[in-house]
């Protein structure tokens, strides 16, 4: 029984587990549209979740920051986006989404750049202080949640949506918004790039060895603050990158996105298991589904249900489902 | 400044961790070629001489040089290029990475040198089988033969080994003497044991450390014939004289 | 080592150590004095309540960051927990001492009882590990308590009647006229009683804890937040102080949550359990002195008085650059928080050990 599920796939199965379950629950066409919803999300979440589980695993260094570059990705993108409005809101499709890859693609070279900043000025200094890098990090997340403010106000800001991404697709009953398929196949664009840089690349080896042993990688004669410094820099920006998708997906956004995105991230991060993108797929997949079931069925549970799955995951498998160093 | 055939030499080490000081003045002479031991008990200060030789931890005071070059205050991954591998006590094996990731990693261009794999593989037919198999599957004896492939699938000029006997069985230990041997043919290795029997099948030289000091140096033979030498150096704990 | 035990440093006598002693012992002598040096302002002596909270609530947080080593984030939700706790119950059962006593014994086991789940669950792994489980375990509570709105009163909170006895209308003390006697021109009324109540619970909370700190326990939990290893191999088992050590802040932050529901008969997600509150804990016991138990005094009175200050002086500065881009915005007094955290972070690069840690002379913070 236990070798048999191993070879169907293992820890894998249990999105496919929850999505089963519920089919029970949920009608047919609502459970349609709710998991589409909910593999849009997690892939997001995933953007999110990924560089910080990657930067903890290589580095030792929980980034409290993290969401402030989540925020400043949507801020960014909304900003972008209402400069470029007559390219949005135009009858180009190719003007259209090409307003939405600028946006995407100036929040995510700004996290790049944000998180060199962070790398050499913030966190450097306090490597290998657990107690104060969480401090340090939570005092930058402090000013740049102020600097948000002190920018763009504490308004919510309306973010105009791509007209050919605006509305849905009619598949027999069920309704499937565009933007969601569309975010859902950017995570996964992501997701395979990331996969085949850190499997089939002598960085992406060097970033999986020094995830399990920083020592040793030096010791084989590897320059690792170099690694440190572009894992730092790809994880601030892909946080960037699913925080302006979350914004287009919000329509409206408020200064407070990061850090509730957060709470997610962190689930999806301890769910997955520390340092490694499977478990963070897998545990974003897991969260965005969860909660977008559970709204419909339980709405005021939507976000208790997560950390109730996160604790009985725990008690289960302390380390996560994934963790990238095998214990 | 000559090394005169010396392929390390420590000079006075002094190196502490936190308020402990472990080790004061260490010195020693690597002779260029064959195998050199050191030997001690546990907390004796044999690791953290190899992980000071590394820049692992820093030394305080002295200095350590490796052919011509003060490596004293080099960075680890300096040190190691410079021709230097180290085999930690653990082994320092990348789990989730398969046995030719593994090492893939140590090679210098990501590549690998035919003829020396080839080689390997008959030191160690393991590491052929297991090839494509992640390393957190194999054996611990099996770890320590990847460990060691990893050292020398590029030609190093010295290598440094942690105790590789630590919990092996003995019929892969004798392995292990074998490939020591082999290996030696074309490198320095300074291997640092608690298990005199196997320290005494390989070692040219044997330099004995107590208490963070070296308290004797000098060829291998000649502590192995002198019983009551033995008995004085190594009646702390060595196996031999179970 | 202690900060206040040895012997040997009172004959050195430090000047900063005098310093320090100095600066509590005002802030001691305004607290005690508070209901007769600041009579009328209603505002100071709210503040003064709020301090003396405040410094149980920042020290039993300092007995995880500064003895133990342990970030938790789930500070506020055991603050929340003994304040829901006794609000819920004074709006159930009516005011009085008993519903005070019943709701705060039940906030304070949901606290034990969550602490030791957490603990257990938790602390076994990496105290960065432990920081994000509570993080997240805080802020699914924080969501509870502003959406089951038929138990917590939802975001408004609830607002509630306390004691009788702690009402302005009660007379303490009558004089020869049988009006409410005065000392100093105070009244001697019932809220009086309650500052009083608030202070001498919260004095007795922290002289509790500083007594923990001195006792062999004390002394254990520095040895395994110096190195957990040894502490381990010498034989301590560490999970089971650290979950011990977790439940005992957890129960007086809870109990501090009791004073503040009490004190401001009103509980609510932004009051008792927001985010905010943690960080204004994480501030002040950094700025304080992490490992002092002193420094949570100083930590907390200078927090408050900055929360005035800073921003009369940001305005200042703000009308000074109106003409200015971007900066005028920068300087507004809301957004003091941005240099209260850019001086936080520069405390913990070069003070780690923060005002009360680097006057006593004790070394930067591992």
């Amino acid at each position: 029984m236990k070798t048999t599920l191993a070879r169907l796939g293992g820890v894998y199965l249990l999105p496919v587990a929850i999505g089963i379950f519920t089919l029970f629950l949920i009608p047919t066409s609502t459970w349609l549209t709710l998991t589409i919803a909910g593999l849009a999300m997690g892939m997001m979440i995933f953007l999110m979740a990924s560089g910080l589980s990657l930067i903890f695993g290589l580095m030792d260094v929980l980034n409290f920051g993290h969401s402030a570059f989540v925020s400043f990705g949507a801020f960014i993108a909304a900003s972008v986006l209402a400069a470029l409005s007559s390219w949005v809101s135009g009858g180009s499709a190719a003007l259209n989404i090409a307003a939405l890859l600028l946006a995407v693609a100036a929040a995510t070279t700004f996290g790049a750049a944000a998180g060199w900043f962070f790398e050499r000025v913030v966190v450097k200094p306090v490597y290998k202080d657990h107690l104060r890098q969480i401090l340090v990090t939570m005092g930058a997340l402090i000013v740049a949640e102020q600097l948000i403010l002190a920018i763009w106000g504490g308004v919510p800001i309306a973010v105009p949506r791509p007209a050919v991404l605006e509305g849905s697709i009619l598949i027999g009953n069920v309704a499937i918004e565009t933007y969601r398929v569309f975010a859902f196949l950017l995570g996964l664009a992501v997701y395979v790039a990331m996969y085949l840089v850190l499997r089939r690349t002598r960085i992406g080896l060097l970033i999986r060895a020094g995830v399990e042993n920083r020592e040793m990688v030096e010791a084989l004669g590897f320059r690792i603050d170099r690694l440190f410094i572009g894992v730092f820099m790809a994880g601030s920006a892909l946080a960037a990158m699913g925080g302006a998708m979350w914004a287009g997906y919000q329509a409206l956004i408020t200064p407070t996105l990061g850090a509730e995105m957060m709470i997610l991230v962190f689930i999806v991060v301890i769910i997955g298991g520390l340092g490694s993108i499977e478990g963070s797929l897998l545990g974003a997949i897991m969260v965005g589904l969860t909660a977008n079931y559970v709204a419909f069925l339980m709405p005021k549970m939507a976000l208790a249900s997560n950390m109730i799955l996160m604790m009985a995951i725990l008690l289960w498998r302390p380390y996560g489902l994934k963790p990238a160093v095998q214990k | 400044m000559s090394a005169g055939g010396s392929a390390l030499r420590l000079d006075d080490v002094h190196t502490d961790l936190g308020q402990h000081r472990i080790l004061h003045g260490v010195s020693l002479d690597v002779p260029e070629g064959g195998v050199h031991v050191l030997l001690g008990r546990n907390g004796a200060g044999k690791t953290t001489t190899l992980r000071t030789i590394m820049g692992l931890w820093r030394a305080r005071s002295g200095a350590i040089v490796f052919r011509h070059h003060d490596i004293t205050a080099m960075a680890t991954p300096d040190i190691a290029r410079l021709g230097i591998a180290y085999v930690p006590e653990n082994m320092g094996i990348f789990g989730g990475l398969t046995v030719e990731e593994n090492m893939r990693l140590a090679s210098n261009d990501g590549s690998f040198d035919k003829g020396r794999l080839d080689r390997i593989f008959a030191l160690f037919p393991a590491m052929q089988k297991f090839w494509d198999k992640p390393a957190h599957a194999l054996s611990g004896g099996q770890k320590q033969m990847l460990a060691i492939s990893r050292a020398i699938i590029e030609r190093r000029d010295l290598i440094l080994i942690d105790e590789p006997t630590k919990g092996l069985a003995p019929s892969i230990i004798r392995a292990m003497i074998d490939a020591f041997r082999e290996i030696a043919k074309e490198t320095t290795i300074l291997l640092v044991e608690q298990n005199f029997l196997f320290a005494r099948s390989l070692g040219a030289t044997v330099a004995v450390i107590d208490d963070g000091r070296i308290v004797h140096t000098g060829p291998m033979a000649e502590l192995a014939a002198d019983e009551a030498l033995q008995t004085r150096l190594l009646s702390l704990s060595l196996e031999a004289h179970q | 080592m202690t900060a206040l035990s040895a012997s040997p440093a009172f004959r050195r006598l430090p000047a900063g150590r005098l310093v320090v002693y100095a600066i509590v012992a005002v802030i001691g002598v305004v607290l005690v004095l508070a209901p007769f040096l600041l009579h009328g302002n209603v505002r100071g002596i709210d503040v003064a309540a709020r301090i003396c909270i405040f410094v149980v609530l920042v020290a039993s947080y300092d007995l995880l960051i500064g003895y133990t080593g342990i970030v938790s984030f789930a500070h506020t939700m055991f603050f929340g927990l003994g304040a829901y706790g006794t609000a819920i119950a004074l709006k159930a059962m009516g005011p009085g001492f008993s519903a005070i006593l019943a709701g705060g014994a039940a906030g304070v086991a949901c606290a034990l009882v969550l602490a030791v789940l957490i603990g257990l669950l938790s602390l076994r792994v990496k105290a960065i590990f432990f920081a994000m489980v509570t993080l997240a375990a805080a802020s699914v509570m924080l969501v509870l308590a502003s959406q089951l709105s038929d138990i917590t009163g939802g975001e408004d909170g609830l607002i509630y009647e306390i004691p009788r006895f702690f009402s302005p209308a009660t007379k303490l003390l009558t004089g020869a006229d049988g009006k409410v006697a005065t000392l100093f021109g105070v009244p001697l009324n019932g809220r009086v009683a309650l500052y009083y109540f608030v202070f001498l619970s919260a004095l007795v909370l922290f002289l509790v804890m500083v007594r923990i700190v001195r006792s062999p326990l004390g002394t254990v939990l520095e040895a395994i937040r110096e190195n957990e290893t040894r502490a381990e191999a010498i034989g301590y088992r560490v999970v089971a102080y650290r979950t011990a050590i977790f439940c005992l802040a957890a129960v007086i932050a809870a109990l501090a949550g009791i004073l503040r529901a009490v004190w401001l008969k009103y509980a609510g997600p932004e009051a008792v359990l927001s985010f905010a509150i943690m960080i204004d804990i994480l501030l002040m016991v950094v700025i304080g002195g992490m490992g002092t138990m002193i420094g949570a005094i100083i930590g907390v009175v200078i927090m408050s008085l900055a929360q005035f200050y800073l921003k009369d002086l940001m305005q200042a500065a703000a009308d000074a650059t109106s003409g200015l881009p971007l900066v005028p915005d920068l300087l507004n007094p809301d957004r003091w928080l941005l240099w209260l955290g850019l001086l936080f972070i520069l405390l913990v690069y070069f003070f780690p050990a923060g005002i009360a840690g680097t006057l006593l002379g004790k070394g930067g913070h591992k």
